[in-house]
């Protein structure tokens, strides 16, 4: 029985289906099988064959993005019957994000929030047109290991810059690591303003912060 | 400058993409989107003209929605014939239906140096460097801000890069790179003063300006008020889409037409609520994201059939368009390059889009290449000569010199080929040279057009702008970083 549910739960997954996931998920509860199974022998192995299906070239981003959608609306059933148990899945990590100020760009900023969530980051998604002083403060309340500065403009991107030497003088810039992204955005930027990490899309933001947590 | 802009008129080829049936579709289906889900206006100014207008505001989401029977009452409000003024009168553009002008892409981060080939961050001088070698070339007609001048503080960057090419060409300048308000108004005070005052720039727009949408359906604040003043000013204003195929407008084209098609026109409408019959244009650089990485194609099917239909649309709308073409997404000047720029710009000269913006830039308008600018224009000099196309009448048909040639002879002594010959079209970076020629140095387009680039960069020295005016200019930036500007 439980098998059956697990592999329908992957499957639901890999279909694109969001709102099977999350019948399945709440099926497999009301059947008593523990939550952490249901993570572990269900959603994981799903979640990983969509991963491993991009990586191919099978699936496209939508694939991914709609099986993110499927996973975030099962750990929302999920998560309250861990937290009554005082489990919790591991997290590779806590990222803050967002889109510097004067600057409203916004589906690249949510599509790295989206892939870091997808791998397992905690990410706390701050917005566009983000007040520098708003990155430092959440980067203090939540300990925070990475925060990820986002600009369009090239007049915008010198305000991650400013950004990082605002986490210097708030005493920050040694237990966070700063990447930065946006179209006029480029690696020798990155490593003039001292950022510890730019990526061109959103699969090597996930995989250029998973460096920089093991790092 | 030397000779005359080499601008495509009278094209005798012309594409069918969308039926009178299918534009009104696009239409109605934009109307709707705009009358019931709305358009962001981020701008409380924006907001106010729209709501005394008719428009349905909502204050705290900045959503607008704009009833269908308005938006037709203001877009019948818009010019559908103007021209672009430049410093030499001589090189003044008309935006009458029947031209397609090319100017240069934007707004680079990067440049390929020319003599060190190295890849670096772009500087103010590098924006005259472009405008020097875009003023020489006949294929350029006008100028976009090329590059971004980053050694130039960021409030007052989009100025610096104006001096940098009104010091340096006298071609017409569309700029894309002033998004703040308090910027548009250090602009038109400069272009005022080379006009010789705001009155003589109502009569003769020096500058025309280029906003961004930001997809799906909104708008950037600063864009909108940048763009207000600019119009106020008499100053042509145009608002272009990049809605991308499955990120930012829906995968299917005609669904992304729609998009698109809304934030132009609700922009427009905007700026003839405020100004009713100021000159605006349409603008667009749609495309498809590649779905595999979320990456910016700058290339492909889908940014082709892009170039040709939105020229059908803003001829519905009966006002010019200023499309991105060429803008490739190759790394290199290379077959990519060549592919991607001579398709995307065929197919937007095709329907006669009034301005075609794109040459010079690499990577999805990220890198800067002299060899590519000089490569483009090459591509614009074929299409010059295609779409002249075949002119039928007694003198060319030929007949009297078949007659007198005969079965097997050759024409190459007949008085008729030595006429004509010097309208048949000569390639200056097409190799076509016998193959031991080729074979001595194994060079080709990308050697002779970077050749060509450092010879016309150490070269040609166009008359620079009046002292006094320099002087000027310098003066209202000047003004501007000391937080000290103020029109009169």
């Amino acid at each position: 029985m439980s098998n059956d549910l697990y592999t329908q739960l992957a499957s639901s997954l890999l279909d694109g289906d969001p709102d099977a996931t999350e019948a399945l998920t709440r099926q497999a509860l009301e059947a008593g099988i523990e939550p952490m199974a249901i993570i572990k022998e269900g959603l994981m192995p799903g979640m990983n064959s969509v991963g491993d299906k991009f990586s191919c070239g099978e699936y496209f981003l939508p694939d991914l993005i709609i099986a993110a959608d499927g996973m975030k609306k099962a750990m929302d059933l999920l998560e309250p019957e861990l937290r009554s148990r005082r489990q919790r899945v591991e997290s590779p990590g806590t990222v803050v994000l967002g889109t510097v100020k004067g600057d409203i760009h916004e589906i690249g900023k949510s599509l790295v929030a989206t892939m870091l969530s997808a791998n397992g980051f905690k990410v706390y998604d701050l917005g566009v047109n983000v007040p520098n002083e708003d990155f430092i403060l959440k980067v203090k309340e939540t300990g925070a290991n990475i925060v990820g500065l986002s600009a369009l403009l090239t007049t915008t991107m010198t305000v991650q810059k400013e950004i990082i030497s605002e986490l210097e003088k708030a005493g920050l810039r040694d237990r966070v690591k700063v990447i930065v992204g946006g179209a006029p955005v480029t690696r020798g930027w990155a490593k003039e303003i001292g950022a510890d990490g730019y990526a061109e899309d959103a699969i090597g933001a996930v995989q250029l912060a998973r460096q920089l947590v093991s790092g | 400058m030397t000779g005359q802009i080499k601008s495509i008129t009278n094209p005798k080829i012309s594409l069918n993409i969308l039926t009178p049936g299918e534009v009104e579709r696009i239409h109605t289906a934009t109307l709707e989107v705009i009358e019931s889900i709305g358009v962001r206006f981020p701008s409380t100014k924006a907001l106010d003209i729209l709501e005394a207008h008719g428009a349905q505001v909502d204050r705290s989401s900045m959503i607008a929605r704009i009833p269908g029977a308005i938006m037709e009452k203001y877009l019948k409000l818009m010019p559908s014939v103007y021209s672009l003024a430049a410093l030499d009168p001589a090189l003044d553009l008309s935006l009458d239906g029947n031209h397609s002008h090319l100017g240069t892409d934007g707004c680079g981060v990067e440049i390929l140096d020319v003599f060190s080939g190295e890849k670096r961050r772009t500087t103010k001088g590098d924006v005259a460097d472009i405008a020097r070698v875009a003023d020489y070339l006949d294929s350029i007609a006008f100028h976009w801000v090329p590059i971004s001048a980053q050694d130039c503080p960021p409030e007052s960057r989009s100025l610096h890069e104006l001096a940098a090419i009104w010091g340096t060409s006298k071609k017409h300048v569309q700029t894309e790179s002033i998004v703040t308000e308090s910027e548009m108004r250090a602009a038109v005070e400069m272009a005022a003063v080379l006009a010789g005052g705001s009155d003589a720039l109502r009569q003769r727009p020096l500058l025309s300006i280029m906003q961004c949408t930001l997809s799906p359906l909104c708008h950037d604040g600063g864009s909108l008020e940048a763009g207000l003043l600019a119009a106020q000013a008499g100053l042509p204003v145009g608002y272009m889409t990049m809605a991308s195929c499955g990120s930012t407008g829906p995968i299917t084209l005609a669904g992304n037409l729609v998009v698109g098609n809304a934030e132009v026109l609700s922009a427009l409408v905007l700026m003839q609520m405020a100004h009713p019959g100021c000159p605006v244009y349409y603008a667009a650089a749609q495309t498809a994201t590649d779905l595999r990485s979320g990456a910016y194609t700058g290339g492909g099917p889908e940014d082709y059939l892009f170039g040709a239909a939105t020229n059908v649309l803003s001829d519905f709308y009966n006002i010019p368009l200023s499309m991105g073409a060429f803008a490739t997404g190759a790394k290199e000047p290379d077959w990519q390059a060549a592919l991607d720029n001579s398709l995307s710009s065929f197919m937007a000269v095709s329907t006669l889009s009034d301005m075609l913006l794109g040459a010079g830039l690499l990577h999805g308008s990220r890198i800067f290449s002299y060899e590519m600018l000089l490569m483009d224009s090459e591509i614009w000099s074929i299409l010059h000569a295609t779409f002249q196309g075949i002119v039928v009448n007694d003198e060319t048909l030929a007949l009297d010199v078949i007659r007198s040639v005969g079965p097997g002879g050759n024409f190459l002594g007949q008085r008729h080929t030595r006429q004509y010959m010097r309208q048949r079209w000569l390639p200056t970076l097409i190799d076509r040279r016998p193959y031991d020629q080729w074979l001595v140095k194994q060079d080709g387009a990308r050697q002779w057009a970077l050749e060509r680039a450092r010879q016309i960069l150490t070269d040609y020295h166009p008359q620079p702008l009046d002292r006094q005016l320099v002087h000027e200019l310098d003066s209202i930036i000047t003004q501007v970083e000391a937080g000290k500007f103020v029109t009169v």
